[in-house]
């Protein structure tokens, strides 16, 4: 395993360092030791590496991330994983908000809760959080799962497209064209798969799924008040 | 006398209530929506064509013409990047999205740009290869929308410019309706096919100026500091929003003026929202001057850009370089009298056309019809686009040379004097014929 001291060596050594590493590199395993709160932690990687951060991040952890599997030993700031690609990134802790953000793939699981915004304008990521997500989440959101284990603040998936959410708990209000949908067999495969691969105990019978009324499509004067 | 004998007076119209104003009220009351277009502000507003240059005599001599070098060179990024951009002309193409403009006019963009030495810009929607492939140095625009946002295109870009605002419709988003949603753009997207496309006013994973610093950040960081990163702000508060870009660490500073366009938005946000083009770039060069950042961070002035003398003109009130949109669709086509009947067809005329929204342009440029922009012949309308760059870039070496520079950079607001009051005040140059203008300390 590989030791990088990030308060000792800076952090453009750390992402230089991680992004030098290819396909076939040896150096598959890494520990950030230090990391003290500090911004844009490990982005921007693209190899199949494990990185792990012992300790919580700022702003940005693991941004834009391809295949690397990044797991913070903390609590993340904003905008964790945002614009992912793909891989793993796993937060033991609580994330703030926007997590996940715009994330085209991959998978991102908070253990904790998280802020408002998650998975806003979420373009395939799944997102999985054991606890609970603050307002606004997945506003906007276009495509991928989010899978929420407790409950959900104000405004769920306001303006949401064809993204999927399910939440267990309660939904403190639902935001302009998203309703509930039917929990059909595709979703209780799709939430198993996620729940398993996400550490999480809860049964995919439990959550109710909400998606896209699909009203605010296209213009229509009639639905102005919602815009 | 009889009736018909008394004099009359003769129909009024109102200056108030004009065609258009009434025209505007009946299709409102008609349809229930906003009017969508494309281009940037139509009115009247104080603009270039307010200044002009004194030229040299005793005073200042001037250099030859045809013999004594007039460099036109520019270097963006120089704060912090490894690699700079280096420009043969200070010229350069606005970001246009692939999706508001065909694949063939995009590669043309490319093409003329790179002929001319130039660099061209991303858009809404992602990085398309037509673009990469025909451009030799392209700026990836980072939207609100993040769509097609991806780090590899990241990667491949010479520059990224974070979209904070556009002239157009600042601290508002744009609109592409459904009609121009194909299935390649709704791909790239990742929207289903032909709904209306709305784009984001403002970033989904950071607001203000110091989550702003650290987006910044994290862009660097991914491209380990290579390429610069720009910030374009629109003609909103420019002393304010050049100061924050700045303190956030932006390498270069991009600005919108009101007449810069937009694929689609809604026309009272491009007629009643944001400040003329010339009305911004002092107090943005103020900002850079005051943090001591003139010439360290660039300035890239856009909105309304025409000619040479425009060129000339705000590279002479503090810019670093300009950026053009419109005046390079019009280069390669857009809008051409050729397609006259076509545009009546559509309810519009040459030069008046902006309904590029709906996806039906006639000359093949702002639209995903695959016949109709098969009407865009992108080598030629690149060689057209890159004239066009060249013959602006000669325009400004004249002026410049008439006003004795030897570089393009050298222009100073000392060389114009302004045509009006407004003009006068907004350059803070001399208003013609005297050594004042409005706002000048001691008057």
């Amino acid at each position: 395993m590989q030791t990088y001291d990030l308060e000792a060596n800076g952090l453009r050594g750390l992402n230089e360092t991680l992004h030098a590493q290819s396909e076939t590199t040896n150096q598959t395993v890494w520990e950030v030791v230090n990391p003290k709160g500090s911004h844009a932690i490990a982005v921007g990687l693209d190899a199949p590496i494990e990185v792990t951060v012992k300790g919580s991040t700022g702003y940005y952890c693991a941004g834009m991330n391809q295949q690397a599997t990044i797991r913070v030993e903390g609590s993340a700031g904003p905008g964790v994983a945002e614009n992912m690609m793909s891989g793993t990134v796993i937060i033991d802790g609580d994330a703030s908000q926007y997590a996940g953000a715009t994330g085209h793939g991959g998978l991102l699981v908070i253990k904790g809760n998280a802020s408002s915004r998650c998975g806003i304008s979420m373009k395939g990521i799944d997102i999985v959080v054991h606890g609970n997500i603050g307002h606004m989440s997945a506003f906007m959101a276009q495509a991928g799962n989010l899978v929420v284990c407790g409950d959900a603040g104000d405004a769920l998936g306001d303006s949401l497209y064809e993204a999927c959410l399910f939440v267990r708990g309660s939904v403190k209000s639902l935001g302009a064209d998203c309703i509930e949908k039917e929990l059909r067999p595709e979703h209780i495969e799709i939430l198993k798969d996620l729940l398993d691969r996400a550490g999480a105990d809860a049964k995919p019978e439990e959550f109710k799924r909400y998606g896209s009324a699909r009203q605010l499509y296209n213009f229509d004067v009639d639905n102005a008040a919602a815009y | 006398m009889s009736d018909n004998n008394i004099p009359r007076t003769v129909p009024i119209q109102s200056a108030t209530f004009t065609k258009e104003i009434n025209a505007e009220i009946r299709r409102a009351a008609a349809t229930g929506i906003y009017d969508i277009r494309g281009g940037g502000a139509k009115r009247k507003v104080p603009h270039f064509d307010d200044l002009l240059f004194l030229g040299a005599s005793v005073s200042r001599y001037p250099l030859e013409g045809y013999r004594e070098k007039c460099d036109t060179s520019v270097l963006l990024g120089t704060r912090f990047a490894k690699n700079p951009i280096k420009l043969d002309i200070p010229i350069t193409i606005a970001g246009m999205s692939f999706g508001a403009l065909s694949g063939p006019a995009k590669e043309a963009l490319g093409r003329g740009a790179s002929m001319a030495g130039t660099s061209t810009t991303t858009g809404d929607g992602g990085m398309t290869q037509e673009e990469r492939g025909h451009s030799t140095q392209l700026v990836y625009q980072y939207l609100p929308s993040r769509y097609g946002m991806n780090p590899n295109d990241l990667r491949k870009a010479d520059a990224i410019e974070i979209v904070v605002g556009q002239g157009a419709k600042p601290g508002g988003g744009g609109m592409l309706l459904g009609q121009k949603i194909s299935d390649r753009v709704a791909e790239m997207r990742t929207l289903p096919k032909g709904i209306d496309q709305r784009s984001s006013c403002r970033h989904p994973d950071w607001t203000g100026p110091d989550d702003l610093e650290i987006k910044i950040l994290e862009l660097r960081e991914i491209t380990n500091g290579r390429i610069p990163i720009y910030v374009k702000i629109a003609g909103a508060r420019p002393y304010f929003d050049t100061t924050l870009a700045i303190k956030a660490g932006a390498d270069v500073v991009v600005l919108d003026g009101m007449q810069g366009g937009t694929a689609a938005t809604q026309d009272v946000f491009i007629e009643h929202v944001g400040q003329p083009t010339l009305a911004c770039i002092r107090p943005a060069v103020q900002a850079l001057q005051d943090l001591g950042m003139h010439r360290k961070v660039q300035l890239v002035i856009s909105g309304g850009i025409r000619t040479g003398a425009d060129v000339a003109k705000a590279m002479a009130l503090g810019a670093d370089a300009v950026s053009i949109g419109t005046a390079a669709m019009i280069a390669i086509g857009d809008n051409d009298p050729k397609w006259e009947s076509e545009y009546q067809k559509l309810g519009s005329t040459t030069g008046a056309y902006d309904d590029w929204h709906e996806g039906m342009d006639p000359a093949g440029i702002t639209t995903q019809d695959p016949e109709l922009m098969k009407r865009v012949d992108p080598v030629d309308a690149g060689r057209r686009l890159r004239n066009y760059l060249k013959v602006m870039t000669l325009e400004a070496q004249t002026i410049a040379r008439a006003c004795g520079h030897n570089h393009l950079h050298n222009l100073e607001p000392e060389d114009l004097c302004a045509l009006t009051m407004e003009a006068a005040a907004m350059a803070r140059v001399p208003l013609a014929g005297t050594d004042w203008y409005p706002g000048k300390a001691g008057f």
